[in-house]
């Protein structure tokens, strides 16, 4: 995994709410053995006609959106489905953070296991974030993940939570695997000392 | 004395194996049950780092999302799905992996073997890369869906990072009316807390219409947990937990079953536990429910008109769902055309359900312009059904009887929807194209989506009961 640390890039807006991942990568481009190769049907029933051609009205066919490396998407964005793929499309497009108040749990921890940043930020910060990086112009944002802010075109800085363990992983471009991995002998301990259940199977 | 706990926090407490200051908990894992869609790259993450799976006797594969539910005798057509399917099998042999392969008893939606093979079990922690692994939860189990990555970890090191997460109980007080059943119960609660009001919980149902239904009804309830944004829904076993286990190949037998009894009988909710938030429905005072939009929480009682997004909270959202599924605000669902009619997944593909709407279907036929197909949960539900003459109810009224696997639910098969299409769906989610790009999805209990068959049209299941 590459590390986060502070990156500076454009953002463009999506403003719907509960956007599922079935959304962000239909089901149909789940029948694949790789991770690699997604970005390009990111958003796929919205971003294409029935012909194959991109549909000029949606965003990501839009030259604003060339670029773009954050995405601002509306309240519980990654809804539904634990499908990995959908933060493998939104990264083989070349997002690196999504912005949102809110995010589904599994879509979450997928995101953080993957290098994708999900900021969350309070509801004024977003309605702000939504029109801004909605608008005709491109905007840029800083995102500082050691100081968990992200400075907005005004200047003004806003905070985002994000738990230590997972902060420490991005920072460092860790894999969370080598953390348990080190934790054999904790394991092997735990299942001899709960062989009555462990060995119910 | 020690302090009291609820289901969730005895089943956490007991798998905690390590938790240091500032790391997640690590989790073990009992049960990990893999499908052909969400493993892959996990197996591969394995062989790149020269890793083994840590406890093979604890993992469970199966077949159930890709495969075609036709006729298993024929080659799988679709070649990206024909390489999904033959990776599984290679990744199974490799790494010494139980394979439900394509005709033996087992195979069957992962959700639905699981229980069937007695693999799943009161106070255990049990994973799948599906969402809908909430399931389980059903048997008193902490059940959750995981990504990818996460199965790597899981077959690795049996063992999972974990922040732990809140509370919330869901009570489901009175008697279900007649014609109404688990798949409305848990309608009625992701309309009332929307598609994210779970998220960060663990759902713990409780009340009189829980403890009245079947394992299999609780094992819907269960499965929709994570339409209302929680990743695990559970609900305390009792002795229809108990009987349902009893024999099952997997469970535990001899003096084991007593002692596991035991610890089992343990696990349910001490009087005077908390939790984080509570919800409270009248389940006597429900309807059979229906959706109509593009999400789960956008679902109504069966007699109610197409809401007006002008006067709607989600106004926007509502207008969108509406624009997509082509209603108009205010018209009544009911007698609403219908082109397909869908009756399986994990959320209800069980025998009760095959049985419920075979008993409405029996002696009718299906509407002349409807498609109908019925597809198993499972191979062994398919030989249940055809013991008791199912299929035939089904075939002689029109319907097609198929294989088992996930099938229309989430369309990667073939089987899917036209653009345009609108379907009665027994499954889980109504997103756009879910059924198939540009269809239409309105979830419904099995009664309901029955009963649309044979009208051609919404319908109230309850009119045409005796």
């Amino acid at each position: 995994m590459q590390a986060i640390n502070t990156f500076s890039g454009k953002a463009i807006a999506l403003p719907v709410k509960d956007i599922d991942t079935d959304q962000i990568i239909p089901a149909r481009f789940l029948k694949t053995v790789d991770k690699q190769g997604l970005g390009k049907n990111l958003f796929n029933d919205w971003r294409y006609l029935e012909d194959g051609s991109p549909k000029p009205t949606f965003l990501l066919n839009q030259p604003r959106a060339e670029g773009a490396v954050i995405l601002v998407a509306g309240d519980n964005f990654g809804c539904g489905s634990s499908r990995e793929h959908a933060p493998w499309a939104l990264m083989g497009f070349g997002f690196r953070a999504v912005i949102s108040t809110s995010f589904a749990d599994i879509f979450q921890i997928n995101c953080l296991k993957n290098g994708l940043l999900p900021i969350i930020v309070d509801e004024a910060t977003h309605v702000d974030l939504l029109a801004s990086a909605g608008g005709d112009e491109p905007i840029e944002l800083e995102v500082d993940l050691p100081n968990q802010a992200v400075r907005l075109p005004d200047g003004r800085t806003t905070s985002f939570p994000i738990d230590a363990f997972s902060k420490k992983c991005l920072l460092a471009g860790m894999d969370q695997l080598d953390y348990l991995l080190n934790q054999d002998a904790a394991v092997s301990m735990y299942e001899a000392s709960h062989r009555d259940r462990v060995s119910t199977l | 004395m020690t302090q009291p706990r609820t289901l969730f926090e005895k089943i956490w407490d007991e798998h905690v194996v390590v938790h240091e200051a500032g790391s997640p908990a690590v989790l073990y894992i009992d049960l990990h049950l893999v499908h052909e869609v969400t493993s892959p790259q996990a197996f591969q993450g394995l062989r790149d780092k020269g890793l083994k799976v840590r406890r093979p006797d604890h993992t469970q594969a199966t077949l159930d999302h890709s495969i075609p539910t036709t006729d298993r005798t024929l080659p799988i057509v679709d070649p990206f799905a024909a390489r999904q399917v033959e990776q599984l099998r290679i990744n199974c042999k490799e790494f010494g992996v139980p394979l439900e392969d394509l005709g033996s008893e087992g195979q069957g939606i992962v959700h639905v073997i699981g229980p069937e093979l007695g693999l799943t079990q009161p106070g255990m922690t049990v994973v799948c890369g599906d969402s809908h692994t909430a399931t389980h939860g059903a048997f008193g189990a902490l059940a959750f869906g995981i990504g990818t990555t996460e199965v790597e970890h899981v077959l690795a090191t049996q063992c999972l990072l974990q922040n732990k997460p809140q509370t919330c109980e869901v009570r489901f007080e009175g008697v279900l009316p007649k014609g109404v059943g688990a798949k409305d119960l848990i309608l009625a609660l992701i309309a009332k807390i929307g598609v994210g009001g779970g998220t960060g919980h663990v759902l713990e149902y409780a009340g009189e219409a829980i403890r009245s239904l079947s394992m299999e009804g609780r094992m819907t309830v269960c499965n929709m947990s994570i339409e209302g944004g929680a990743r695990a829904g559970m609900i305390a076993p009792d002795d229809k937990t108990f009987e349902y286990l009893a024999g099952r190949p997997k469970a535990p037998h001899g003096q084991g079953w007593n002692d596991a009894l035991a610890r089992w009988r343990q696990l349910p909710t001490d009087e005077g536990a908390g939790y984080d938030k509570q919800v409270s429905i009248d389940a006597s005072a429900l309807e059979p429910m229906i959706t109509y939009g593009t999400n789960p929480g956008m679902g109504v009682p069966i007699s109610q008109p197409v809401p007006d997004p002008s006067t709607a909270a989600n106004g926007e959202s509502i207008r969108k769902a509406l624009d997509y599924m082509a209603l108009e605000p205010g018209k009544p669902l009911l007698g609403h055309p219908v082109d397909v009619v869908f009756i399986g997944s994990c959320t209800n593909s069980r025998i009760s359900d095959l049985r419920e709407a075979a008993s409405l279907i029996k002696g009718r036929k299906i509407s002349p312009h409807v498609r109908m197909l019925v597809v198993p949960g499972s191979e062994k539900t398919k030989r249940q059904a055809e013991a008791e003459n199912l299929p035939e109810i089904f075939r002689s009224a029109g319907a097609e009887w198929r294989e088992a696997g996930c099938s229309m639910c989430i369309a990667m098969n073939g089987d899917q929807l036209s653009p345009g299409q609108y379907c009665v769906s027994t499954s889980n989610r109504n997103f756009e194209g879910r059924q198939g790009k540009g269809g239409r999805t309105f979830l419904a209990s099995p009664l309901t989506a029955a009963a649309a068959a044979v009208s051609g049209a919404i319908t109230d299941a309850r009119t045409l009961m005796q």
